[in-house]
């Protein structure tokens, strides 16, 4: 095992090479830059035999890695942020086109003001484009999520592109151990390249004219059979992945003391790991907390959260966005999986990459419990965890 | 290189039964492009006539393999396809095939950054000078002075010199052609596609539903914008320019046909043959083209 | 190493998947409302018309005479105006008699 001191964004462009990746075009934007800079680094040094696009805009990454996944190729690219909403029209062609790509989302908050933090606006709001969606705690993961997505998106039983977001700054450029396995080993794990077709002289395959609604509508209904395929696929390849090289997260959604857990905090991404040491913290106070740790956001983890949270006392769902004028969107999601079979509480929090600590988790769960305890049922869709400076006017402000 | 139409082989070039409005030079120049650069050819569509012009599926009215791709990125995806077909090394020709929308206005960005890359694909613009598709609304290449659907006193704004523009940044070829003289296209064709690096072709489609002409009239509408010097026909290939033969013809001013015969035959521009001033403005619009020619035929403009 | 394998779908698979065909947007033939008539008499073999014609419904015989693929052309009249011997006359397509 080598283990090497790498930062998230290294990971992932390590995890790219591994998968040997053949087209790369990508447009640089503050926190995902040190991905492609590997990446152009790697292929010109030799250590990766690929092309490198660089395009002069997110939306032609996008459009140039879909070109070359048509073609036949293994094609990556990365971006954040503004970058991911300018190509959002091209993600939409991508899914619907059925052609496999994986594509790295180093998560960050949408401006105006400019902001280069984390967030997880970006990443949601790509929810509904038919992409399946995972979001890593850590390096390890981030680089693991990576080469698994090669492996999930050219699946047969799913042949949807894949995103694997990293939060900001986080994990994308705080160095951690992260093991590498040998070339040979990933070879041996990773089948080559499958797709549905490629579009070639011999294929002569026409992918995209007009068809009627009813194809149409089956075309969508398509991509929704295959996003409930992908999650057995997601089990699997979590399984076989653990057998190859040792490691295994749970599949759609890791669960951390959750197994006899009374209260449960729902979230994604790296902060879950404050959430985790909170959880800690509760249990020992003789509070049975766990934390649903959630992978994948598309596909939704439904099955989990019906088997598994219908019989808590409370569940608590932490969002680091929200859907203005809504609810955080991992609420409305566990909100409308779980209709009202358990208590229910939606917090806002971390927005803008306003850091998020253990004690802050730990005091919100607190008052859940105090809550639930008190009143039988509880539903709160919608609270603010706002920074510490403002945070009276969570209370003085209807929002 | 003039070649005999017997020698082409018999076989189909075109598809029968697609959606296109009778007498539409696009399906012309796609039956030329089958013509001049046979089997091994792989196109990219952005939205535009051709989208559509494909019909229903699971059937497609164009008779090759295609990528159809969003408005803004037709560059963008075939420089994307042409790098993987050159990781799997096939030999294999990428050729975009867009509109004024998405080359000269939307799709601009894209065009202009592979060419700055120089990535392998020929680009092939055609240029029915409006967006079509969506109903005959201008476009960056909409000639002053004519009738759109969002111009209806005519366009008070030049035609965007593509051509010209493309010749700056330098690629290793960008030529004009037109559907009126399919020769001189498909030779054009054959030159682009032995060379490696962004080529750039500019092809003048005469649209009857847009220019309010009798689709009969196609071949001999694209023939007359020649003939009056109105669409210059060249060819600049790594530096050197060359004006075509049906144009070098027509070098003079003197020996073209009056501009009026072109345009009294579209609908498009009868308020500019009313109107003296706007008929100015057109052919101070075409003027400048050839000022431009004149530089580039005397080399003084930067060679690469 | 890494060449594509094209594998077919598992799972119920719609896509937006076509190939070249005719009749994409029907018996367009059934647009017209002239057709074009070869007079084989003023042909001259030159071809013009088989260049010209945007739907590849004028076909080349062996003998590299022209014939009209009527099921498909849609009578736009490009090959009449080209034809250097006039042999090509668009004659409006008859609905039937007294109408």
């Amino acid at each position: 095992m080598t283990k090497r001191a790498l930062t998230g964004n290294h990971a992932v462009a390590e995890a790219a090479k591994l998968a040997r990746v053949k087209v790369v075009a990508a447009y640089p934007i503050t926190p995902q830059t040190t991905i492609v800079e590997k990446l152009a680094e790697m292929i010109e040094k030799g250590e990766l035999e690929a092309k490198m696009i660089r395009v002069e805009s997110e939306h032609s990454a996008m459009a140039a890695t879909l070109g070359a996944a048509a073609a036949g190729a293994r094609a990556f690219t990365a971006t954040a942020s503004h970058g991911l909403l300018y190509m959002h029209e091209v993600l939409w062609w991508t899914a619907g086109a059925r052609i496999p790509v994986v594509m790295a989302v180093v998560a960050r908050a949408i401006g105006p003001p400019w902001n280069i933090h984390v967030e997880h606006s970006d990443v949601m709001d790509q929810r509904d484009t038919g992409w399946i969606i995972s979001i890593a705690q850590e390096n390890q993961e981030a680089f693991d999520l990576t080469l698994q997505a090669f492996r999930i998106s050219e699946d047969p039983r799913v042949y949807l592109p894949m995103i694997v977001s990293l939060d900001g700054f986080i994990l994308s450029h705080t160095v951690a151990p992260v093991d590498v396995p040998p070339q040979e080993d990933v070879d041996a794990w990773l089948p080559p390249r499958r797709q549905p077709y490629t579009i070639t002289p011999e294929s002569n395959v026409v992918m995209g004219n007009i068809a009627n609604n009813e194809e149409y509508y089956m075309m969508r209904f398509s991509i929704q059979t295959a996003m409930q395929a992908a999650k057995k696929v997601i089990d699997e390849v979590d399984v076989e992945f653990g057998k190859a090289f040792g490691r295994r997260y749970g599949g759609l959604v890791e669960c951390y003391l959750c197994d006899d857990a009374d209260y449960v905090m729902l979230l994604a991404g790296s902060w879950a790991g404050d959430a985790k040491k909170a959880a800690e913290q509760l249990r020992e106070e003789g509070i049975r907390a766990g934390v649903a740790r959630v992978r994948f956001i598309r596909p939704w983890p439904e099955e989990f959260i019906r088997e598994r949270l219908v019989n808590v006392k409370g569940v608590i769902v932490f969002d680091r966005s929200i859907s203005f004028g809504s609810y955080g969107q991992l609420f409305t999601d566990t909100a409308a999986t779980l209709y009202g079979q358990t208590s229910l509480r939606g917090v806002i929090a971390g927005l803008g990459g306003v850091d998020v600590k253990p004690e802050d988790f730990a005091s919100e769960v607190r008052d859940f419990v105090s809550k639930v305890e008190e009143h039988g049922r509880v539903y709160e869709p919608r609270r603010w965890l706002l920074p510490k400076k403002y945070s009276k006017l969570a209370e003085e402000v209807v929002a | 290189m003039p070649f005999r139409l017997t020698d082409l082989p018999r076989k189909r070039y075109g598809m029968p039964g697609n959606a296109a409005c009778p007498g539409c030079p696009e399906t012309m120049g796609l039956r030329y492009v089958k013509m001049a650069l046979g089997d091994k050819v792989v196109l990219v569509i952005p939205a535009g006539c051709s989208s559509v012009i494909q019909g229903v599926a699971p059937r497609s009215g164009i008779n090759f393999p295609i990528l159809n791709i969003v408005f803004a990125s037709a560059a963008s995806a075939a420089s994307g396809m042409a790098a993987a077909f050159e990781t799997m090394g096939k030999d294999y020709q990428v050729v975009v095939w867009a509109g004024d929308g998405g080359t000269a206005d939307i799709g601009f960005q894209a065009l202009s950054g592979a060419a700055e890359r120089n990535d392998n694909i020929i680009y092939i613009c055609v240029d029915n000078e409006a967006y079509m598709n969506t109903g005959i609304q201008r476009s960056g290449l909409t000639p002053f002075g004519a009738w759109t659907t969002t111009t209806w006193t005519g366009k008070t704004e030049k035609k965007k010199p593509l051509p010209f523009i493309m010749i700056a940044h330098g690629v290793p070829y960008v030529a004009t052609a037109t559907v009126g003289y399919p020769q001189d296209f498909i030779d054009k064709l054959r030159k682009a596609a032995s060379i490696k690096g962004l080529k750039y072709i500019h092809l003048h489609v005469p649209c009857p539903v847009g220019w309010r002409f009798d689709p009969g009239l196609t071949v001999k509408v694209a023939q007359l914008a020649v003939q009056t010097g109105a669409f210059p026909l060249f060819e600049y290939e790594n530096g050197k320019f060359r004006l075509s033969p049906y144009s070098g013809m027509v070098r003079d001013p003197k020996r073209r046909a009056p501009l009026t015969e072109y345009l009294k035959l579209q609908g498009r521009f009868q308020t500019v043959l009313k109107d003296p001033e706007k008929l100015k403005g057109l052919q101070r619009e075409i003027d400048e083209m050839w000022e431009w020619i004149a530089l580039l035929e005397k080399g003084l403009a930067p060679r690469p | 190493m890494g060449q594509v394998e094209v594998v077919e779908p598992k799972t119920l698979w719609f896509a937006p998947v076509s190939y070249p065909a005719p009749a994409s947007s029907g018996k367009t033939g059934l647009w017209r409302t002239e057709r074009p008539v070869v007079h084989l008499d003023k042909c001259v073999k030159c071809l013009f018309c088989w260049l010209y014609c945007p739907e590849d419904t004028i076909v080349r015989r062996e003998d590299d005479y022209v014939y009209v693929d009527y099921e498909y052309c849609k009578g736009c009249g490009i090959c009449a105006e080209v034809c250097p011997t006039h042999a090509i006359e668009m004659v409006p397509e008859v609905v039937g008699e007294g109408q």
